[in-house]
């Protein structure tokens, strides 16, 4: 099962790789990985989306919290959650295609952030579904470039992480 | 005043109270060594391998209640580090390895002996530091001893750059240390533990299986304690030895691989498990499936939760530190009186003492040839199993586990986890100066001591007068016995030809040698080597033994545990073990 880990660790150098090093070393999948410091600028937040069995989440989450730098971990499919991922989105935008893109962008509530002759760069944010939704409600030969950011993930109402 | 980060480094190391530090020098760290030599409050050991620097140091720890030291040099030496910080990693040691590195400036520039040191070590210590900073040095080396030595133990390793070693700054050694991030538990939850309390008492068939947390815990007594009160049956692990006395009635041997017939069986069909700073590792359950397949409910006690149910399922886990939830549990069973069903508990015994008759253990003496079991029960009989015993990595290794009863904790030291040959040399050597009065046997193979032969001069020169007992088959024996029983013996690679005169060589460093090929030697040259005449000399022991020996029972990979290979006379008796198992019936 896919689950999405929140983790509160140390902002110090090296943190990431250990963290990294650690799904790689054992074998666990990471399907994507966003991290930046919070507002304390001594922590930093990662949220890791990962999959696998409940065993292999339990453990996952163990030897985390073994790393000396990780203060929490928490796995926000336990409750209710928001996730969020962005993407930048550059497509092909000529002749009648320019009208439909635009009209595609707002339907999606994404919005164009760059615009040239024959381009528009969409920037759009939602669940990792939206999004892919969105590109396959695109003619694939209109995409010219896409970059997603990996999710960001928070909990619900009063269910808050921190130290 | 200001002071030199070398200075500081050797300060900090006296306020820890350090007593040896195993180092080979290079210019990465000859600010440090400078500084070493201008102090006397500990000793430094030269050895002749960063390697064996580092399970010297690990040896000294294991058999005593130290952190061990290390130092080495950048590049070179730090790599040569490596295999010893793993192996004492997998074995859950406190060490702190202290390397060099090049300039901070000159720090991924591909300097002359740079290597991330930090990168490299990343899976294979408990943490690790890169002190960028002359200011933040004292604080990250009480850090690291306190991380090393708390929670689950294991090595740190802390990365100085040469520049950091010449910087000065105002030397403050902080009084403690607080990680936000990092928090050893030490009580069990007591909820959990009136459980297991519990269990155990409704227990019909229950076992006991201690661990080497239980010997890294301290927690020897504790364990005793417990199998007294509850009068079952005891298993250690490998790494376990000692944590009860090896002659203790209830010890029932060692489990696994190479356990013996009765605590393997008594580990597939018990049905409540107390699992003790023990980690249900491969070469102690096999497969979780054949071992789970007579079900049991599992208590599991450790430091470490990423330990508890990594493997299988457990029913009710107990983070903690050992020592502390086992007294815990003593007290509960005090207070509440409760305990297993003695009707019960009788049958269980009746069973297990059924499995241990045929003696799983025993094998064929011979007037001809040495037999490897005779050397090491003549060693126990020699030392009155009181000698700390190192081992190398091989049957030689399951022998000494086996045959040598060890009677306390930490007198039993072996690469369990990552089973690296080489060790068993410099660790005799670190557990020597770590107990300057002890007998000290490292028994080994002719495979394995070529591994760290040049060890021989370090001892030389610090006059640690280990015993060597290097049991020669003339064969990489545990390959040659694989390579029997799995691949039609093509012995592909594993006969060491070439064997150098290990008499020669042990002179030739400045000690005695002894070669023994008749059995009848094996008794009056051991008592001779640990005898009065030779006390203050390292004796090495070429035993010639017999090339076919193959250590029992075995069980193979992918099979349970009940499913071994026995020896010879127990032929035929491979699978019919628990004849009442219905009568017993199981725990729900
Ligand atoms: C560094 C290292 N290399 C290879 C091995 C694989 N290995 C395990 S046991 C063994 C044979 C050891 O031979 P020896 O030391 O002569 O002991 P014996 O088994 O004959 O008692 C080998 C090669 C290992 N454990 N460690």
């Amino acid at each position: 099962m896919r689950h999405i880990l929140s983790i509160l660790i140390e902002n110090e150098a090296g943190a990431l790789s250990r963290v990294t090093g650690l799904f790689s070393a054992r074998g666990y999948n990471i399907d994507s990985l966003t991290v930046q410091t919070t507002e304390d600028p001594t922590l930093s937040r990662m949220t890791i989306v990962t999959h696998g069995s409940d065993e292999v989440i339990e453990q996952i989450t163990k030897q985390l919290n073994k790393l000396i730098e990780v203060v929490k971990v928490i796995d926000l499919n336990e409750s209710d959650h928001i996730e969020r991922e962005l993407m930048l989105i550059k497509v092909r935008a000529t002749g009648k295609d320019r009208e439909e893109m635009k009209r595609m962008a707002d339907i999606f509530r994404g919005r164009i952030i760059d615009v040239t002759e024959k381009t528009y760069t969409i920037e759009l944010t939602g669940p990792g579904e939206k999004l892919d939704a969105f590109i396959k409600a695109l003619d694939s030969t209109v995409i010219l470039e896409t970059v997603r950011t990996g999710a960001s993930g928070i909990g619900r109402g009063e269910r808050i992480l921190k130290i | 005043m200001e002071i030199s980060g070398s200075e500081i480094l050797v300060r900090c190391l006296q306020e820890e109270g350090v007593e040896f530090v195993f180092g080979y020098p290079g210019g990465a760290v000859l600010e440090i060594y400078d500084a070493i030599f201008r102090q006397t409050a500990f000793k430094h050991v030269l050895v002749r391998h960063e390697q064996a620097a580092v399970h010297a140091a690990d040896a000294y720890s294991r058999s005593s209640d130290k952190v061990g030291v290390a130092l080495v040099t950048s590049g070179p030496g730090a790599t040569n580090a490596l295999t010893g910080i793993a192996t004492a990693y997998m074995d859950s040691i406190p060490l702190v390895v202290i390397s060099g590195q090049v300039g901070t400036s000159a720090i991924g520039l591909d300097a002359f002996q740079e290597v991330d040191m930090v990168g490299c070590s990343r899976p294979i210590v408990k943490h690790n530091f890169l002190v960028k900073d002359v200011r933040d040095l004292a604080e990250t080396i009480k850090k690291a001893f306190y991380i090393a030595a708390t929670g689950r133990p294991g090595p740190v390793v802390i990365d100085i750059p040469k520049d950091v070693s010449i910087h000065k700054t105002e030397y403050k050694y902080p009084e403690s240390v607080a990680i936000r991030s990092y928090s050893p538990p030490t009580k069990g939850h007591p909820g959990q533990i009136k459980k297991a309390v519990q269990l155990i008492a409704e227990g019909k068939r229950p076992f006991l299986y201690v661990g080497g947390g239980a010997v890294q815990g301290r927690a020897g007594k504790e364990v005793t304690e417990l199998a007294n009160i509850l009068g079952i049956p005891v298993t250690n692990t490998l790494m376990g030895l000692g944590a009860l006395d090896g002659t203790h009635p209830h010890f029932v041997g060692m489990l696994g691989m190479h356990g013996t017939y009765e605590a393997n069986l008594a580990m597939q069909y018990c049905d409540v498990l107390i699992a003790v700073g023990a980690r249900f590792d491969d070469r102690v359950i096999s497969v979780p499936n054949h071992f789970l397949s007579n079900p049991k409910k599992i208590i599991h006690i450790d430091v470490d939760p990423s330990s508890i149910a990594k493997r299988v399922k457990v029913d009710i886990p107990i983070v903690g530190d050992v020592k502390h939830v086992l007294t815990d549990m003593i007290a509960q069973l005090r207070e509440s009186g409760l305990r297993p069903n003695p009707s019960a508990l009788e049958a269980w015994w009746k069973q297990v003492n059924e499995w241990r008759k045929p003696d799983s253990l025993l094998y064929t003496p011979s007037t001809e040839v040495i037999k490897p079991q005779h050397v090491i029960q003549t060693l126990w009989n020699v030392t009155n199993g009181e000698a700390i015993v190192t081992s190398d990595v091989g049957q030689h290794q399951m022998w000494a586990a086996q045959y040598y009863k060890f009677r306390r904790p930490k007198q039993w030291i072996n690469s369990g986890g990552l089973g690296t040959m080489g060790f068993g040399l410099p660790a005799a050597m670190g557990a020597q100066l770590a107990n300057p009065d002890a007998q000290v046997a490292c028994v080994t193979g002719e495979g394995s001591i070529q591994m760290n032969i040049q060890e021989l001069s370090t001892c030389k020169q610090y006059h640690t007068p280990v015993k060597v007992l290097s049991l020669n088959n003339r064969y990489l024996g545990m390959v040659r016995q694989w390579q029997e029983f799995f691949y039609g013996t093509r012995y592909s690679e594993s006969y060491m030809d070439a064997l150098p005169d290990f008499v020669k060589v042990a002179e030739a460093y400045g000690h005695v040698g002894f070669k023994v090929e008749n059995p009848a030697d094996v008794e009056p040259v051991l008592k001779e080597a640990f005898g009065p005449s030779l006390k203050e000399r390292l004796v090495f022991i070429d035993f010639r033994t017999d090339q076919t020996e193959n250590v029992f029972p075995m069980v193979q990979n992918g099979r349970g545990l009940n499913q071994m290979d026995l020896p010879p006379h127990m032929a035929g008796m491979q699978q019919a073990p628990f004849e009442n198992n219905r009568d017993y019936g199981n725990l729900s």
